[in-house]
């Protein structure tokens, strides 16, 4: 349902109260366009300590399954840098 | 035949809601409103219904959890006045462009300040482009009757806005009068079961309610807001015609009293319109054609429907309960002569502000207001059309 509106459709076709008729459909928006600054991986200094992954409030660091993180969701990312922060390595930088 | 009895307007509203036997009543105490809530809280500690009163700390937070409730898919209903609506604004917003079709019991009394606690309309004048249905009441037996109709226009398919009732404070909801009850079973036979379309707690659809709502979509949706109030009009006309069958009591969008014959005319809303038959009858013993046309469905106005009926009237004196403070009349008057206007109706007409605050409104007065409208008859025009009744010193 929800996918099928956007941003052409008529007003008699939208639903009422804006109502979304199915659940988890935060993914759908992107918030990374609201981003001004963006961090960088550098994973050569990357030690896999943890510490950053945790601290993210929009779930933008990848964890994989050898509990490891991977590259930033840009999709998601605001840039708010408080990965950067606590980093002990510098292996994040924000750009 | 119904069961005969002797109500104030709140027992009126709160037997009303003890028929209706919501799931959900969210209130804070304020005057003159104060005791539908409580008698309503008295019904649920004796078991007379099985709704889940939620004794809040603020009429903020009395509209919020109406808000929760009904998107939760329960009926919700609240009672209010005055200031307590002013609080409420915000969520007052939020329920209606969310199409929640809450019902609420408003005891019309001034806003303040300086502080007041009578009766006049700015509190519901300061709602009247929120989205809500807004019917108005004469006395105890429509404020009473308007109850038993709200739910089934509130949550009709086509509408889904929520609706308040208005009541004069005090003047109707503290005189006790007489009054015809609908027995119970007839009541929850005509106002039915809630089953609504979408809701949060329906385990089969998980839904999410007020998502963000930026340039893209507002527009659309204020739209199928404005369209909603639109088929509003054939859900009450329907309602009312349903509703006299039960009883025998017709309802409209507005009664026109005498005015098969008149060729001046008071508007007015709630319970000066009682003062201005009166004042009509003793009139027309002195050979005055004066009639009264009472408008019960405020929002959506009737605006094609109001202007036709007055078409042949030869002086129109339209009565606000509120001033709009705005150098430019009150907001009745602001609607009546826009619709009159729009659709080619021309009829002098005067504009009264009158009653601000609890002040009485006597039959003299009217019989005055009847009188200038003889004279602006004779003269065919209006000279100055912003005029206030009652209050001392010029107007």
């Amino acid at each position: 349902m929800t996918g099928k509106i956007n941003s052409e459709t008529p007003w008699k076709e939208v639903t009422p109260g804006g109502t979304i008729y199915n659940a988890g459909n935060a993914r759908e928006f992107k918030t990374g366009d609201w981003r001004s600054v963006k961090p960088i991986y550098l994973s050569d200094k990357c030690k896999q300590c943890g510490l950053c992954f945790p601290v993210c409030p929009d779930d933008a660091i990848p964890v994989n399954k050898e509990q490891k993180r991977e590259d930033f969701n840009y999709d998601y990312c605001k840039g708010c840098g408080v990965c950067a922060k606590v980093c002990p390595f510098g292996a994040i930088e924000m750009k | 035949m119904g069961i005969r009895e002797r109500l104030s307007g709140n027992e009126a509203a709160a037997i009303a809601m003890k028929q209706i036997n919501p799931d959900v009543v969210a209130a804070f105490p304020i005057t003159p409103s104060t005791e539908i809530p409580q008698y309503f809280s008295s019904f649920v500690s004796n078991g007379t219904v099985d709704t889940e009163f939620v004794a809040v700390e603020s009429e903020h937070s009395a509209m919020s959890a109406c808000i929760g409730a009904e998107a939760a898919g329960a009926r919700a209903m609240t009672a209010t006045s005055s200031n307590g609506l002013s609080l409420m604004w915000e969520m007052i917003y939020i329920a209606s462009s969310c199409r929640l079709p809450i019902v609420m019991s408003l005891v019309n009394r001034a806003v303040s300040g300086p502080l007041n606690i009578h009766n006049d309309h700015s509190d519901a004048m300061g709602v009247r482009d929120s989205g809500w249905i807004q019917l108005f009441s004469e006395n105890n037996q429509e404020a009473y009757d308007n109850l038993l109709m709200a739910h089934r226009i509130a949550e009709h398919k086509d509408v889904l806005l929520p609706l308040m009732v208005c009541q004069d404070g005090f003047i109707t909801s503290h005189s006790i009068e007489n009054i015809e009850l609908v027995e119970d079973e007839k009541v929850k036979e005509f106002v039915g079961t809630y089953h609504p379309e979408h809701y949060l707690l329906n385990l089969k659809e998980q839904i999410a309610v007020g998502p963000l709502d930026l340039q893209s979509y507002l527009f659309e949706h204020k739209r199928q807001q404005a369209e909603a109030m639109r088929n509003a009009k054939n859900v009450i006309l329907e309602v009312s015609k349903d509703f006299e069958k039960m009883t025998g009591r017709k309802y409209e969008f507005f009664e026109k009293y005498k005015m098969e014959d008149s060729d001046i005319v008071i508007v007015c809303m709630n319970s000066t319109a009682g003062t201005a038959k009166y004042t009509a009858n003793l009139l027309r013993e002195k050979g005055i054609k004066a009639g009264v046309l009472k408008i019960r469905v405020f929002r959506p106005f009737p605006a094609k429907e109001i202007a036709n009926a007055l078409a042949n009237q030869k002086a129109i004196a339209v009565l606000d309960k509120a001033d709009s403070i705005n150098a430019a009349g009150g907001a009745l008057f602001e609607d009546i002569t826009s619709a009159m206007f729009v659709n080619g109706i021309q009829v002098p007409t005067v504009n009264y502000i009158y009653g601000i605050g609890g002040r009485d409104t006597t039959s003299a007065e009217l019989e005055s207001v009847y009188n200038d409208l003889e004279k602006i008859k004779n003269i065919g025009k209006v000279t100055n059309p912003y005029r206030y009744l009652g209050v001392r010193g010029e107007f």
